[in-house]
Formats: structure tokens, sequence, C-alpha cells
């Protein structure tokens, strides 16, 4: 069929079988927004700067697993998306990002709204294309798609000059990608497999390392088989919050900087570390020579770069965590589960020593208070999204999150701003949810333009601002290792956040007591109308345990025996 | 040579496609990889390019250099093992008042000899093993070379 090199662009994401399109217009690539006009195979969705554009895309391939896509113009079009890209690339997120580029003839002459945008993008992307002829525009654009999801996912962009979208030529969609030099491995070696089911069932204190990866690959049934078959205890990394699902007896807690005791013990003390898709992130290990140190290690990852980057493998792996986990669990049908009870009996100890707790307050809202109230009041029900800081932690802690996808977060690059925006792709995923971005009054102010698309597409995201009037993570810092002095973190000056919103076509509400907190949730949730929900928090509280950048796991900084004994909750 | 600090040389099989190279440079530019010496062309009768790198790094950076290169889309094949012919050529320009003799006979203790000569200067061109180029180069400084052009290593599986 004959058509333009804009038709087939819109062709092409319809064939992929994808609803929805984040975006923003501009000279460049104007023509594919002329058929988008034209259309009604997806619906487009105006967000109000591109970067917001690629956030809702990942928010909405996050809450999914399908692959989001965006679309955005040359230039500066393109650098504002490019923290968006990098924010996907880091947490290897599904996405496909088309971009106008000035036409053929006047790239390399400086024009108007041009730049390298593949040169720019290389980095942090986990391929790139610049469209050179028409020809190949359909291939390139199923080649995106295909290499977005498969293998280890990731960021596609697609870069497309501005004459290519409005020349007409031949479109046939291709139905298969043959890539010569991409052939991801997904069965897992057979014999690698056997003999890590042997490590484990020689192990005596064998401990499950579960990441992000195991979110990605839909393999938290799996996961959970093979804890309940082995009995094996087990830490999630920040980007794997839910796959073991809140309250399972195993599940010692999230491990780290911020991780609490006992999962950071348990690391610093087993004999075998089962890792699914994590990639000893230094904010998960810590001191390299301390980490794990007393353990062999298995390591299941579907990037074999990610296997013996950091640390000595003795079990390497290299295959998708579900196709491993179907040929691992029944090697270890006769494992038996009482090796390893007096392990989890010295675990549970060590929680009971130490267990995840705030010293809670009747005078002043505290963060993590405000976190588990949530998961009273929506628990399963919401997709909890937040920015990055304090607040971040303290969900990541506290929340009762009971399945994957259910926690979408910036884990890798750390992005403020992230949030609201891949909020609002969530709830465009998912519209039967509740979706809460918990967010702080520094990373709001990051994207809070899109208050205005969430209000204009009726995109009712709950924002949770937990308010303390510092930049509180990097406050926190100072605090302990500049002799508390706060350069440029003291937020007082602040703009009325309920006004802000009600400005924008939202509600705004400031809350300053529990009751309050609990009135407004419910208000925010009965109204179905976005939110801004001003919750003033102690302003001082720190995120703990905390292990100082550099230090080893079991050198935590605990909170406060004393203080713990006066109201521990 | 500590082990910390190894030479190796990889081959990398690329798509001969447009920014390929840019992909592959950029990887060791991101990454803090060191790249000695670099060749690329094209292999015959096929719509792929042979990248020769000459680097050097610990037992785990070159690891990681491969699985990286071998994660770049383009890249099909990445050859990373002791087992190579390794070759490199050089171009040396000397002033014509030197003793050409002497300069033709080391020339051709190298494998190579003079292969322009101007009014005022001749060039030799020599092709050898990476070290023994490097050899080369010393034993012509006595006659005051003007300018010396390495080609970077090429190599080739045993």
């Amino acid at each position: 069929m004959q058509m333009s090199g804009a038709q087939m662009v819109c062709e092409a994401i319809i064939a992929e079988g994808t609803k929805t399109v984040f975006g923003y217009p501009g000279g460049a690539i104007m023509h594919v927004y002329d058929e988008i006009y034209k259309q009604n195979g997806f619906e487009h969705i105006l967000t109000r700067h591109e970067q917001a554009a690629v956030h809702a895309a990942d928010g909405y391939a996050r809450a999914t697993g399908e692959v989001g896509v965006a679309m955005v113009t040359s230039g500066p079009g393109f650098t504002n998306a490019v923290t968006g890209l990098a924010t996907a690339y880091m947490d290897s997120i599904p996405m496909v990002v088309i971009s106008g580029q000035v036409p053929l003839s006047l790239i390399g002459t400086d024009g108007f709204q041009e730049i390298d945008a593949v040169g720019i993008s290389r980095p942090c992307t986990k391929h790139n294309f610049l469209v050179r002829t028409l020809e190949e525009l359909p291939r390139i654009l199923k080649e995106a798609f295909y290499l977005a999801r498969t293998g280890r996912p990731g960021p596609v962009l697609v870069d497309i000059p501005k004459d290519i979208t409005v020349d007409i030529g031949e479109f046939v969609y291709p139905t298969e990608v043959n890539i010569p030099t991409y052939k991801p491995t997904y069965k897992g070696n057979r014999r690698q497999i056997e003999k890590a089911a042997e490590a484990i069932k020689k192990s005596k204190k064998p401990l499950l390392y579960v990441g992000g990866g195991a979110v990605l690959s839909d393999a938290y049934l799996l996961v959970r088989e093979l804890v309940e078959k082995t009995q094996i205890p087990v830490v999630e990394t920040l980007m794997a919050r839910g796959v073991m699902g809140a309250g399972n007896p195993l599940l010692l807690g999230m491990l780290g900087m911020h991780g609490n005791y006992a999962s950071n013990m348990a690391m610093s003390e087993t004999d075998l570390v089962i890792s699914l898709g994590a990639r000893f992130d230094d904010r998960v290990t810590g001191k390299l020579s301390e980490f794990a140190k007393y353990a062999d290690i298995i390591h299941v990852d579907i990037d074999p770069a990610n296997i013996a980057k950091l640390v000595d493998v003795d079990y390497p792996i290299v295959g998708d965590i579900t196709q491993v986990l179907e040929d691992l669990i029944p090697l270890l049908e006769d494992v038996n589960t009482d090796r390893y009870q007096a392990w989890r009996e010295i675990l549970r100890r060590y929680d009971e020593l130490h267990p995840q707790s705030f010293v809670d307050s009747d005078k002043e809202i505290k963060p993590q208070w405000v976190i588990e109230r949530i998961g009273e009041l929506v628990g399963e029900q919401a997709i909890i999204t937040s920015d990055v800081g304090q607040h971040q932690m303290w969900a990541a802690q506290h929340y009762p999150f009971d399945r994957p996808r259910q926690w979408i977060n910036s884990g890798g690059l750390g992005t403020m701003g992230f949030g609201f925006p891949a909020a609002i792709g969530a709830k465009v995923a998912c519209p039967e949810k509740t979706v809460i971005n918990i967010t702080g009054d520094g990373s709001i102010l990051m994207n809070m333009q899109e208050l205005v698309t969430a209000a204009e597409y009726k995109t009712p995201v709950i924002n949770v601002i937990l308010n303390n009037q510092f930049l509180g993570m990097v406050r926190q810092w100072q605090s302990f290792f500049y002799e508390k002095r706060f350069s440029e973190t003291d937020l007082t000056f602040q703009p009325n956040f309920k006004k802000l919103a009600e400005a924008c076509g939202g509600i705004g509400y400031d809350v300053t007591t529990k009751e309050e907190f609990d009135a407004a949730l419910k208000d925010a949730i009965e109204k179905d109308q976005v939110c801004f929900m001003n919750v003033a928090i102690s302003r001082f509280e720190n995120v703990l345990p905390m292990v100082p950048a550099g230090g080893a796991l079991f050198n935590m900084m605990l909170p406060q025996k004393s203080e713990n004994d006066k109201g521990e909750k | 040579m500590s082990l910390e600090n190894e030479r190796r040389v990889i081959s990398v099989i690329v798509m001969n496609e447009s920014s390929v190279l840019a992909r592959v440079t950029s990887l060791f530019a991101a990454r803090g990889y060191n790249i000695s010496s670099l060749t690329v062309a094209p292999i015959p009768n096929s719509d792929m390019s042979h990248i020769t790198i000459e680097t050097q790094g610990s037992p785990r950076v070159m690891e990681q250099i491969t699985k990286q290169l071998h994660k770049l889309i383009p890249v099909y094949k990445v050859i990373e093992h002791e087992e190579m012919v390794e070759k490199e050529m050089v171009l040396v320009k000397f002033p014509i008042a030197e003793n050409l003799s002497d300069i033709a006979a080391l020339c051709s203790a190298y494998n190579g000899g003079i292969v322009n000569v101007g009014t005022e200067m001749v060039i030799a061109m020599v092709a050898d093993e990476p070290c023994r180029i490097r050899h080369f180069i010393e034993a012509t400084e006595r006659y005051n070379p003007i300018e010396v052009v390495r080609g970077g290593v090429v190599a080739i599986e045993r």
C-alpha cells in the first residue's frame, strides 16, 4: 500500500498494539502529528513537557509490561526527552521514542532545531536509528519495537528526518525480524543450572537476592514457588518490591543502603547468594569487598555483561529468569528444607532485634505513618509511583506491596520529577487502579506542569507530597556527613500547593493532622480528579537504617534504641 | 607486564552500517576503557567490517569490554584470545641526506624497504609484529626521521 512516512509511523504503532502515545508536537514531527489527527487507532496524550511524555510512556510500560511509546520533535524536543530515555535505560524499560529530525539535506548544517539525536542518545538507549531512506522505515520501526521488548528490555530511539515523513512509498509492515547480530539467550545452560541446584542443596545459609529482572521477566509466581518449595529466605532490591508480596514470612525485606537490619545481615552472613535479575548496584552492595564475603554466588541474568561485572560469580547462568526457574525448580524437589532451619532462626532473631520500625508521634505526622496508612486504606488496589529522595525510600520500606508492577520508581538513574508523569502513564494503562504518586516538596516541582495534562485527560493521579520543607535526602546527608551545613536544601519558600493544584484544574488539600489525611485521601479517591495532597511531615525525620556510601552492609546506622523504647510501633 | 594491565588485541566483527564505529569507540570512552590502536576495514564479499582494537586492562576489565561490545546490536562477533597473528605497518620519512643504504638495510631486516623517494626525503615502509615495529622505530632514531606514521594492529586468529 502506498503511503507517506508519517502514515507508516502511525500504522506501525497501531500494528504493534499500542493504545496510547504520549508526546509533544513541533516542526520536524508535524507531518506525523497531521496523520495522528486523521487516525483513530490509538489515543495521543499531550503532556506539557517532553520529559514528562517519555516518563509517562515509561510508567505505562512499567505498569503493563508492554512497550511504551513517546513522540517528540527535533532539537530541544529531543534533548528534553533524554532524561526520560536515560531513566528507562537504567531500569531496562521497554520503550520506543520517535523523534523528528531536520530534513536529510539540512543534517550537519546546524539547521534550526537540529541536534545529533543518535549521537546524544547512544549511551542511554539500548539501540537507536537515524532513518536515511523511506524504504528502510518499516523495517526500522519493526526492529525498534522488537529490540525494546526482547532480551534485556530497554528504550529504542527512532530519529526520522522530516522529508522522510513526507515522502510517499510502499508500506508493508514486516511480520518477522531477523537481526543476525542480535540473538538473546533465554534458555539457561542445563549443566550450570544442575550445578546451581547442587550448590543450593549443599548450602546451609542460602539467600535469594531478587532484583528488577524478576519483575521484567514476569517471573514472580515462579520465584514464590521456588521459595515455597525450598524455604529459603529472600531479600528484594528496590526494583523488586512486590515480587514476594508483603507478609510472606520468608521475605526479610529490602537490602542495601536503606535496607532493613535482617536483610543486610543476611547478605553479610549467607554462604550462598542466589541472584535473580539483580545487578549488584553500589546502593545495594555497599563496600564490595565485604559484600556477601562468605558466599558462593549463583547469578541468573539475561544480560551476560551483568554477570561478574562487580563480583566474582561461581555459577553464572545467562538466561531469562522465567525459563531458568522452570528448569531449576524441578531439580529441587528433594531439597531438605530443615537444613536451613537454623539459618532462618538466626535471621528471625535479627529481625526481632531491629525490626523495620519508626517512632510514631501524636504531635506531628511521620512520613512512615503516611505510607503505612495509604497501605491500610488502599493496599493492593493501588499502583504506587514515587519520585526520588527520602519519600521514595520510606515508600519502599513501609508500603505493603503485594505484586510486581505495583511499585514504579526510578531506581537506577534516580530521576526527580519521574513520579507524577509516570503515574499519569500508569493510570492511563490501568484506569481501574487508584494511582498514587508519593513525592516530596522538592521532586514534585520538577514536573508539576503535568497537573494540566492530568486535569485535561481526567487521569486522577493522587500526589501525596511528603512536605518537610527540605530537599530531605540531601539534608539527611548534610546532617550526617557535613556537620549540618544545610547548603541549598532549605525549601521553606514554597508555592501554595493547594492553590497551585486548583489553578491547573485539580484539587488541593493541606494536611496537618492524621485525621485530615484520612479525610483527604478518602475525598481524593471519591472525587476522581487529579490532586496535590500537601502533607506537613516532621521536618528532620531521617531514613533509617542507613549504610553510609561505601561502607559495609553490616555497618548500619540504626534508629536510636532509646527513642524506640519510648513508643515503638 | 603486570596482570592488572595486560595488553590485549580484540577483533570485533560488525555490521558495516553508519555510526557502528562511533558505537564501538563511544563505548570505550563512556566506560573508561583504553584504546591504544584501532583499525577498521570492510570484510570482502560481505556486509560486515572487521575492527581490530589494541587495548589494556585487568582480566575483569577485558571480560567486561568483550561483553559490552557483544551487547551492541550491530556487533556480530567479538574475538579476544592469545592465539592471534598480529601485524602492524609503519611509514617513516627520512631526510634524503641520511645514509640511504643503511636505512634500506635496516628496513629489509624488518620485512620492509624504501617505497618512495623525493627530492628532499625518502619514505620507508615496514610491516611486522607490533613489538618489532617498536624496535624498528627505536633503531631509526639515529637517522633523524622527520615523521613516523603507525598503522595500528591488525590481527587474525591462528
